[in-house]
Parts: C-alpha cells; structure tokens; sequence
C-alpha cells in the first residue's frame, strides 16, 4: 500500500500547510488536513523536503503568508496554490537591518 | 500529589543533583578549573570566556552569573578559582555563596605560585568538598518545588507541532501543580510577542515583554543586515523554517497557555516566584542554558527537531525530538520522541504524560541521555558590550 503524503494545515486563516512526508516531487498529490479533520487533496508545484511548506491558495506578491494564524512574511513572488513555499518567495519583515542600513530603500 | 526526591539546602531549595562546582572566575582560570574536575569525582566546572577585559555592567554581569551558579540548588558545595587579578569580583562571589550556607572555598593562582600548584592545592580542597556533602540524602520533595527550564533548539517544522507542544503541556500541568516554569530565547519571540504579551499578568510585564523584544532585535539590525541565517541557522531553513517569525510562533508554544507572571534579568536568581515566567536571554545554546541554570532550574526539558545533543555541568538535559526520523537517527542523545505526534501514533497528551513522568525520574536521579554521554559543555555568559 502507498503511504498516504500528508500536509497539515496549522490554523484556518493559514494559506501555506506543512508537508510531513519523504520525497514528494513535482506533480504528486498530498492530502492537506486540518485540526478539524477536513481533508483536501493539493497537487504539490516543485520539490518540496520534509517539513517544509505548500501554497493552500493562490498567494499575490507583497501578500502576506499566514501560518499559526499569524505573518511568517511576505510573498515576493507570485505563488500558485500547491507551490512550494520557502525562503526564495518568502521574505522576513524583521529583524531587517538591511532595510534600515544607511541608503537602503 | 506526586512527590519527588532531592537534596535539600541551606535555604531550603532542593537539588536533583549532588555536585561540588569548581567556578572559574575568570576564562584564565579555566585550565585549572578542568585540571580540578578531572581529578576529583563528584565535581563540576563551567568552562566560560568571559570576566576580564569588559565594560564595568558586563563585569558585574559575569560575577552576578557565576554567583547564580553557584546558588544552583543542584551545588551543594563551591570552590571558586580566581586568577588574582581578573575584573570580575572575586571577593564578592566569594562572599556571597558562603552567606548561602553551603561550604565555600576560594583560591588565588598568583598568589599560590602558579597553575601546577594551585592545580596541587585545589584538588586537596575539592576531595575534601566532596567528602563533606556526600552523606547528604535525598529528601521528600513536593512538585510545586520544580523549577523547570524550557528551550528548543535545532528546530525544525515539528518542533512547533509536536515536541513544543509536549512542553507546553507539562509546563501548563507544572504550573497547575504550584511549580515554576521558566522559558527565555527573547530573539525567538520576534513576530510572536503580541501572543506573549497578552498573557502577561499585566500591562507592565506585557510592556517589559515588548521591550526586551525589541532591545534585541535593535541589536540584531544594528549590524546592517538581514538577520536571516543568524536567526533562523541555516539548520533551521533547512528544516523547513523559512523565516525567525515563523521560528518564533512555533517557539512559543511550549511556553504551553498559562499566564506569564514577569521578566526575569539574564543573570537572576529565583527561590519563591512560582508560575511561569520569561528569562531574558538570547536562543544559542551556551548562553541561554547558563542563563537557566544561574535560574536555579533543577533540569531542562529541551525540545529539538534536527537533534540537538548539548548538555550543562550542573544541570540535566532532557530532550524531546519532534522530528520521528531525527529520534531514529540520534537515540543515543534523544531522550524522548516526540515524533510519534506528526506519524499520528501517539496524541500530545499521550507524549506528554510520558514526559512529566520522566521528569520526575530524573529529578529523583535518572541520568538524562546527555549525561550518560557526558556532553556537559554548553556554557557561556551572555554579555552585552565588546570584550576591550
């Protein structure tokens, strides 16, 4: 039997859930739940490493990305729903010392 | 209720463990601190850099850790190694441990000739240190005598999902039961300070949360630069933490929900606050276990992901692995798994009970994992200012 893929989804306001499985790739389904035990079935964009994070729903650049219920950063690219969520489209808003560094914009 | 067994002091904490401390006073006396350690069973060092060269608050800082150290319920006697010309003040540490009752003895490295013979006539004072406190029995103890250190580390994505949330479920049943739970990694409450601070039990301990928060994050930016990598480590990104917000809210949780009582200074104390409180410290291992020792935390319960192995010289480490694939992989360091959570086998509450009864086990004497490897040296102070 295939072992189910799952990817939970912390928070109901969350737009990215984390994928507790080994060696999912490109193209292959996972089955998103929730704490109530609702179930979606996602089809992953990319290859996502354990632990690691997936679009729920279409995120805009500059939008926020919303895990526990609360800003983990923003989006700086556009992510599709099922695309893997990381540091290469998803920026920090703190500790920014680049930002506030003298000349920076 | 459960009791428990320790070995109670002059002032009426109770230790889990029976230890002589050899404190360096200062970096330089550290090679005779280990020289005394390594010959003289049933004692400890603290192999830190710090004490000389600094600005007078990060003087007084050092001195003020050491003497925490020293009060640790887990010493039952001290031996502190000075230099004889170093800026921390000696005299003061001194001074204060033997006020505690506990025996104290203190040696100058100068003034005895040299480090072979300060080596010579330490060794003689620890064995008779040790003798002195080894008849010393367990005691009755109640669970509202804990006091309890909580940290993660090495994290990963399960640690906000499992291993967190085992700690936050023995620090919700701790506080219940009278005892005292404290938590710290300040940098790791940035993008989740607004949910602490409004568990604080009011608006000057939610203020002080807000402050200490933003101290440290001004002394991250101070340098210019993006802080990722610093804070999440390159380990954490690995595992899946994609920025210190999201690093944080999974960080909190084991604070568990109780109500946050206050603020403690890095280099405090405490006999008698019960409840939860925050110690102001930074996330890296070293800095952050001294700061929860000099508490007087008789263990921590350490939450990791990725497996994080590190232990302290006076204070027992448990660790609660998140990560399923990381227990496998490191069962000689992990001491309870925590991963069965995100397999589905196992429910918080189940891992949790499993925890508060080891915890129990190794305040009556159970070595922790990190103990039976003897991976004692994750000490450091934090200090603010530049070493000059």
């Amino acid at each position: 039997m295939e072992e189910l893929k799952i990817a939970l989804k912390v928070n109901d306001l969350d737009n990215v859930a984390t994928i507790f499985a080994n060696g999912i790739q490109d193209g292959m389904d996972v089955e998103v739940r929730d704490k109530k035990g609702n179930k979606e079935t996602l089809t992953v964009i990319g290859n996502v490493p354990y632990g690691h994070k997936v679009a729920v729903k279409e995120i805009h650049i500059g939008e926020q990305i919303t895990k526990y219920g609360e800003e983990i950063g923003v989006a700086t690219k556009e992510i599709k729903k099922g695309e893997y969520v990381h540091v290469h489209n998803l920026d920090s808003i703190r500790g920014r010392g680049d930002w506030e560094k003298e000349g920076a914009e | 209720m459960t009791k428990w067994y320790g070995y109670r002091r002059p002032d009426g904490s109770v230790g889990s463990r029976n230890l002589v401390a050899i404190i360096p006073a200062v970096t330089c006396a550290n090679d005779v601190a280990n020289a005394i350690c390594r010959e003289v069973q049933g004692t400890c060092t603290y192999m830190h850099h710090q004490g000389c060269c600094q600005l007078p608050p990060d003087l007084e800082r050092v001195t003020e850790t050491l003497i925490s150290l020293g009060k640790s319920p887990n010493v039952g006697a001290i031996l502190i190694v000075s230099l004889g010309c170093e800026g921390t003040d000696h005299e003061r540490m001194y001074k204060e441990l033997k006020a505690t009752g506990k025996p104290t003895e203190i040696i100058h490295i100068q003034a005895l000739g040299g480090v072979s013979k300060a080596i010579r006539i330490g060794t003689d004072i620890a064995r008779d240190l040790v003798r002195q406190i080894s008849g010393i029995q367990r005691t009755e103890a109640d669970v509202s005598e804990i006091i309890m250190a909580i940290k993660c580390g090495a994290s990963d994505t399960t640690s906000g999902m499992a291993s967190n949330c085992v700690i936050g479920y023995i620090a919700d049943k701790l506080v219940d039961a009278g005892g005292t739970v404290v938590f710290g990694e300040t940098t790791e409450f940035i993008g989740g300070e607004h949910l602490l601070a409004k568990r604080a039990v009011n608006e000057e301990v939610g203020n002080k949360i807000y402050q200490i928060v933003d101290e440290m994050e001004a002394r991250a930016k101070s340098i210019g630069c993006d802080m990722r990598r610093g804070q999440p480590t390159p380990g954490n990104i690995e595992g899946g933490l994609s920025s210190i917000e999201e690093k944080s809210l999974g960080a909190i949780v084991k604070s568990g929900t109780k109500p946050i009582q206050g603020v403690l200074d890095y280099t405090e104390h405490i006999t008698d606050q019960k409840g939860l409180w925050i110690k102001d410290s930074p996330g890296r291992e070293p800095e952050i276990l001294t700061g929860m020792a000099a508490t007087g935390a008789q263990f921590m319960c350490f939450s990791t992901g990725r497996g994080a192995p590190q232990g302290f010289p006076s204070m027992p480490v448990i660790k609660i692995c998140g990560n399923p694939n990381t227990f496998e992989n490191m069962k000689d360091d992990m001491d309870l798994n925590a991963g069965l959570i995100i397999t589905g086998e196992k429910t918080i509450e189940e891992v949790g009970e499993e925890a508060f009864e080891m915890l129990l086990n190794v305040l009556n004497g159970e070595m922790t994992k990190n103990e039976a490897i003897q991976y004692f040296s994750a000490i450091d102070i934090h200090c603010l200012g530049p070493v000059i």
